[in-house]
């Protein structure tokens, strides 16, 4: 029982891995709150099943939707964020900004397509488990570890380990630097904000597939998980928004299933609160990247 | 043949007038120094230069080519490198990792290979810590970084923005000798300093900002005998 539930938490949270993975690198390279990032998590589920609906597969439709999503991302930005970043306003203005869009996306969405909750078709979905001892892991959740683990271990290289990467880094800590160095930052900021929109799009195909449920509002209740998991891992920190991922996917269901369903946010607010309290750097200590 | 001709540059900043339209040229090969006191404007025509902040007025030509407008990377790509006030090395990133950024512009791994041994036959003390982030690293030794870092985009105008500033009195001699030897070497350089005695000994010629307005022209030991150099920059 505890395994099983163990196995559940790890799967969720590797999803909430991915989805603050994005909005990590965003913050991390750009210095903007996004907060439309949420409706990219929407979008992505949304594109899903729109495809899958018209009979294309998985393996199609996932990555279509992380592409759309992406370039849903960097129009976006384009729009509301490139003025501010050159008027070089302050974190606050880019989430004021943020917000009133995103709210606006949201609520168009629904009039659009109206409120109620899609499904996708069964066959998306398989039927199929994988049975190991006490545990039992769908085909949905071998499909979320898979796409999370190409999805997380391609970002990490690419940051970490790539030509590429290694701008972002330089822009990153001190775009001005950075243009000194021939780098072109404005073209580093349209790549970020794309990764970061597919890292979102694709989180929502995957909470798609976990719950089985789409809605326009679904990105909004994914922000807030996305902020504690973003807080709790350190601003713009890569590593740490992976293992508070799946701390918090752990948290939330081993309260639903051993105090009661209804707790499961109190308990990760609660949490992200404690550790702020204690560790207001997050929670593996490190001070949050120096700006220069 | 000059490498940079500016003509009637202006910067504001808001309200402020920083640069109240200035000529200066560098000439292939030379080393020309810009002196003045605090807040005269010396960092803003770097900054002028490399394309970080817009110029109200005037013109830049670098290397026979129009270069006011352009973005910054575009700039540095041309050959026009700068090492900015504060040495500014990203602090996260390692020696390596630094000096490879210098050369991003470049597409030819064995010459950046190249430059790379130069750099760091150059700075022995860099090549003991090229896997160490580039803020461990003492003021002089992220100088000498920042410097190299530069010199691996193979400068054809090299701009530093007081090298010397806040390191010990050692440090500012071996940053000076680093600075002579690129001379030597047939680097341009266009030499921000407040140390202006050493700026002067080691420039073919020099100016004067006050105010956002150049004062002063001329060759080296020339601008070093006015008086009024000699009584606000000389300490004497
Ligand atoms: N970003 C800015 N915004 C507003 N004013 C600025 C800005 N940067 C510089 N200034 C003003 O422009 C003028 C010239 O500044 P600048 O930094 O070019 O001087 P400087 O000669 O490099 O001085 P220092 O020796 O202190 O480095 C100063 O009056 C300064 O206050
Ligand atoms: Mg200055």
């Amino acid at each position: 029982m505890l395994a099983q539930q163990l196995v559940n938490g790890l799967l969720l949270g590797a999803t909430y891995a991915l989805f603050a993975l994005g909005f990590t690198l965003t913050f991390g390279v750009l210095r903007v709150i996004n907060l439309t990032y949420g409706f990219y998590f929407t979008a992505g589920a949304f594109i899903a099943w729109y495809l899958t609906r018209g009979g294309t597969g998985l393996a199609l439709a996932l990555p279509a939707a992380a592409i759309g999503s992406g370039i849903i991302a960097v129009i976006l930005d384009a729009l509301l964020l490139t003025r501010l970043r050159r008027a070089r306003a302050d974190e606050l203005a880019s989430l004021m900004v943020t917000l009133g869009a995103v709210l606006a996306l949201y609520a168009a969405m629904t009039a659009l397509l109206g409120p109620d909750i899609r499904r996708l078709p069964q066959s998306v979905l398989g039927s199929g488990a994988l049975v190991l001892g006490p545990v039992r892991v769908t085909q949905a959740q071998l499909l979320i570890l898979g796409a999370v683990t190409v999805l997380a271990g391609g970002l990490v290289w690419l940051v970490r380990f790539s030509r590429l990467g290694l701008g972002i880094r330089a822009v990153a800590e001190n775009p001005d630097a950075a243009g000194l160095m021939g780098i072109d930052a404005a073209r580093i900021a349209v790549l970020v904000s794309f990764l970061s929109g597919a890292l979102a799009g694709a989180g929502g195909v995957l909470i798609g597939l976990a719950f089985n449920a789409i809605q326009p509002y679904m990105g909004e209740q994914m922000m807030l998980r996305g902020f504690v998991v973003v807080i709790l891992g350190g601003l713009g920190d890569i590593f740490g928004a992976m293992l508070a991922g799946l701390l918090l996917g752990v948290v939330e269901v081993l309260t639903a299933a051993y105090l009661a369903s209804g707790f499961k946010e109190a308990v990760a607010f609660a949490l992200l609160v404690l550790v702020l309290w204690t560790r207001p750097a997050g929670l593996f200590g490190r001070p949050p990247p120096r700006r220069a | 043949m000059n490498a940079l001709e500016v003509a009637g540059l202006a910067v504001s900043y808001g309200p402020t007038e920083a640069l109240r339209g200035i000529d200066l040229a560098v000439a292939e090969g030379e080393t020309v120094c810009l002196l003045g006191a605090n807040g005269a404007g010396k960092t803003t025509t770097l900054r002028a230069l490399s394309g970080q902040v817009r110029a109200r007025a005037g013109r830049i030509r670098f290397a026979g080519a129009e270069i006011g407008g352009m973005r910054p990377h575009r700039i540095a790509a041309r050959g026009l490198v700068q090492v900015p006030e504060g040495r500014q090395v990203f602090a996260a990133l390692t020696v390596a990792e630094n000096l490879a950024l210098g050369a991003w512009t470049l597409r030819d791994a064995a010459e950046a290979d190249r430059r790379r041994r130069q750099v760091l036959a150059r700075f022995p003390r860099l090549a003991e810590r090229l896997r160490q982030p580039a803020g461990s690293l003492s003021g002089g030794e992220q100088q000498m970084l920042a410097i190299g870092r530069a010199l691996m985009a193979g400068p054809k105008l090299l701009l530093l923005d007081e090298p010397s500033m806040g390191l010990a009195p050692l440090m500012v001699e071996e940053i000076f000798a680093v600075i002579a030897e690129l001379r030597q070497e047939g680097v341009t350089l266009l030499l921000v300093e407040q140390n202006a005695s050493a700026a002067l000994e080691i420039a073919d010629r020099a100016y004067v900002l006050e105010n956002g307005r150049i004062t002063l022209a001329g060759p080296a030991w020339q601008v070093a005998r006015d008086p009024s150099v000699a009584a606000a920059y000389l300490g004497g």
